[in-house]
């Protein structure tokens, strides 16, 4: 589609096209093409120094593009940064609220800035303080607040003018579990309402709660793109780890797994060498441990595993189950790394 | 839509600076109670050896505990805005519908309102301990007009320097090993005559000299100059109005410019 087409089309939304940022000899983000339609939610999810903070950084004007260009409602981040402005909110990574105010000085500032009225700014103070829950602690001086408060301030700070596009980096990194759920809530109110979401994050349960659309960054450039439905398909659900202590028994242990494997080629193993005692008891003895590690059906049940390998005779030293990591999304992206392959040969019959 | 509303976003950033103040007044410190302990020690321990051939050494000291103090007034700026360009608040700014001048123009307003102060409270312990404008209404503000104008100049030095500096501590090491000797080497609390001749030759040459000499001229105390000045000193208030205005022009750009590579990338 024409780029004018394309921005016209996403009048609230974002829009990027080859939108490159170089530092020196280093590129922290080259060829980024994006697509937001208004309301919709995009989740950048990528590690440290994957060019998350760059690509919000660029969007929201405090940065310019080394190539390529991005339109955020419609303007051009480029040449109309003031229009730009205008129409967004920005919560960066640190919460950078001012330590020396009020809670509340903190927020009628910002309304002040973005020209409302001192009533005006008063007023949305204080609903913004109910609002993120902070009312109790709003003529306190930041300095004092907990981490968690501290982002919810930063938060409350980017909804002053109500914006039609949000930018958020790491939004939840640092918090708690149940300020992550309650600010996620917060999230999806303010997408219910139509504003357009931009957030980073290195958790993929995060971009699959909350984005429509999830683009991974790895080193500056687009590792893969999609729906969370259309990732999870290509990375697989959680993941099992079997470990056994007897290695002769790994190609036994493999097979009986199989069934359990999502797809084909999902069973990986590799030898460990680690100083574990089997038994769980504190003596010195050091054993190597073979360790299967596959992509777990949908809907198993990790008690279906252990009955399996008693089935099959193998005394597992540890059955174990965690959720799909960015890690995995890179393993299976960019499939797994050479000295994994020839570790997996080694137990395969 | 900037220039409409740049003074009132620069009132607002003033108005942060000022609350800031109110809630660590110690930020004042460097600019009220120190020259006022500098003016008190050297009033009352050096007062009685220290003699003024043209008058009395409290009337003297002042002049030159006013320049040091205003001096010191690069400290406030320079910590201030690195701070605020280190934990990221004039990110915050920069993403708010308002032109990056405002912030700056807030900054200089809220530093020179704190030097104003610190210059209030100074006057106010001159008077105290015998100190008073002697030269005539018109002189009196000629002083203090010179007075804000290097304040004026000091600011924008602060603030460049608090912008090329890595930490706001850095700034506070580079002021105290600058100023320091800088406002010593001066006749700021003993007239040129007792230094030795080499030690003379710099102090009669310092800047801080002139302007220390120019104040008192203009507030009509006692100057201590040798019989035979050397040039700027005998010229002080032509010098210390070019010596100010030089630093202002020189820093004020500078600074300009280090806040737009700071806050651009």
């Amino acid at each position: 589609m024409a780029y004018d087409e394309r921005v016209r089309r996403t009048k609230s939304g974002v829009t990027a096209t080859g939108l490159g940022k170089r530092f020196g000899d280093l590129w922290a983000l080259r060829g980024l093409d994006l697509d937001v339609p208004a309301g919709r939610v995009l989740g950048l999810l990528g590690h440290n120094g994957a060019g998350k903070t760059t690509a919000i950084r660029i969007l929201t004007t405090l940065s310019t593009p080394s190539e390529g260009r991005a339109t955020v409602a419609g303007h051009d981040v480029a040449a109309e940064g003031a229009r730009v402005r205008e129409k967004i909110g920005v919560a960066c990574q640190a919460a950078t609220v001012d330590g020396l105010l009020t809670a509340r000085a903190n927020l009628e500032m910002v309304a002040r800035l973005y020209h409302l009225t001192r009533t005006q700014a008063r007023q949305r103070a204080g609903e913004l303080l109910e609002r993120l829950d902070l009312a109790a602690n709003g003529d306190q001086l930041v300095k004092t607040f907990s981490g968690g408060m501290r982002r919810r301030l930063d938060l409350a700070a980017s909804f002053v003018a109500s914006p039609e596009v949000l930018f958020l980096d790491e939004p939840t990194t640092g918090l708690d579990p149940r300020s992550r759920n309650e600010l996620w809530e917060l999230l999806r109110e303010r997408v219910r309402e139509g504003t357009t979401l931009v957030l980073t994050t290195q958790y993929l349960d995060e971009a699959d709660r909350l984005a429509d659309d999830i683009v991974v960054l790895d080193h500056g450039t687009v590792a893969a793109r999609g729906t969370p439905t259309e990732l999870k398909q290509r990375v697989g659900g959680d993941r099992i780890t079997v470990a056994i202590a007897d290695p002769s028994v790994g190609a036994r242990a493999h097979t009986a797994l199989a069934p359990f494997g999502d797809g084909e080629s999902t069973i990986e193993a590799e030898v460990a060498r680690e100083a574990t005692n089997p038994q769980g008891i504190s003596v010195s003895t050091t054993l190597p441990l073979t360790r299967i590690v596959m992509r777990a059906r949908p809907g198993l049940r990790l008690v279906e595993v252990v009955r399996a390998l008693d089935a099959a005779g193998i005394d597992a030293h540890d059955v174990s189950r965690r959720e799909t990591t960015l890690d995995d999304v890179f393993l299976a992206i960019t499939g797994p790394g050479a000295s994994r392959r020839s570790a997996a040969t080694e137990v395969t019959p | 839509m900037s220039a409409r509303y740049l003074l009132a976003d620069s009132l607002v950033f003033a108005r942060r600076h000022a609350a800031h103040i109110r809630q660590i007044p110690e930020k004042l410190l460097d600019v009220t109670l120190q020259p006022i302990m500098f003016t008190l020690l050297f009033a009352f321990v050096f007062g009685g050896v220290i003699a003024i051939p043209d008058g009395s050494y409290r009337e003297y000291l002042l002049g030159g505990v006013m320049i040091q103090s205003l001096s010191f007034g690069i400290m406030g700026p320079a910590t201030a805005i690195a701070t605020d360009v280190r934990e990221g608040v004039v990110d915050r700014f920069r993403s708010l519908p308002v032109s990056r001048a405002s912030y700056l123009i807030g900054h200089i307003l809220a530093e020179l309102g704190a030097t104003l102060i610190g210059v209030t409270v100074l006057s106010a312990s001159g008077l105290v301990i015998g100190w008073g404008i002697y030269s005539s209404v018109l002189g009196g503000l000629a002083g203090y007009g010179l007075i804000i104008l290097f304040a004026f100049s000091m600011v924008w030095l602060g603030t460049w320097l608090g912008l090329i500096v890595r930490s706001p501590d850095a700034a506070q090491g580079i002021v105290f090993l600058v100023v320091f000797p800088a406002t010593f080497l001066a006749n700021t609390f003993v007239p040129l005559a007792g230094l030795s001749p080499v030690l003379r030759t710099i102090a009669a040459w310092n800047p801080v000299s002139t302007l220390a000499a120019a104040v008192r001229e203009l507030f009509g105390n006692p100057t201590a100059l040798p019989p035979d000045p050397p040039w700027p000193l005998q010229h002080a208030v032509l010098c210390a109005v070019g010596w100010s205005l030089l630093l202002l022009f020189i820093s004020a750009p500078l600074a300009i410019r280090a806040f737009r590579k700071r806050t651009q990338d």
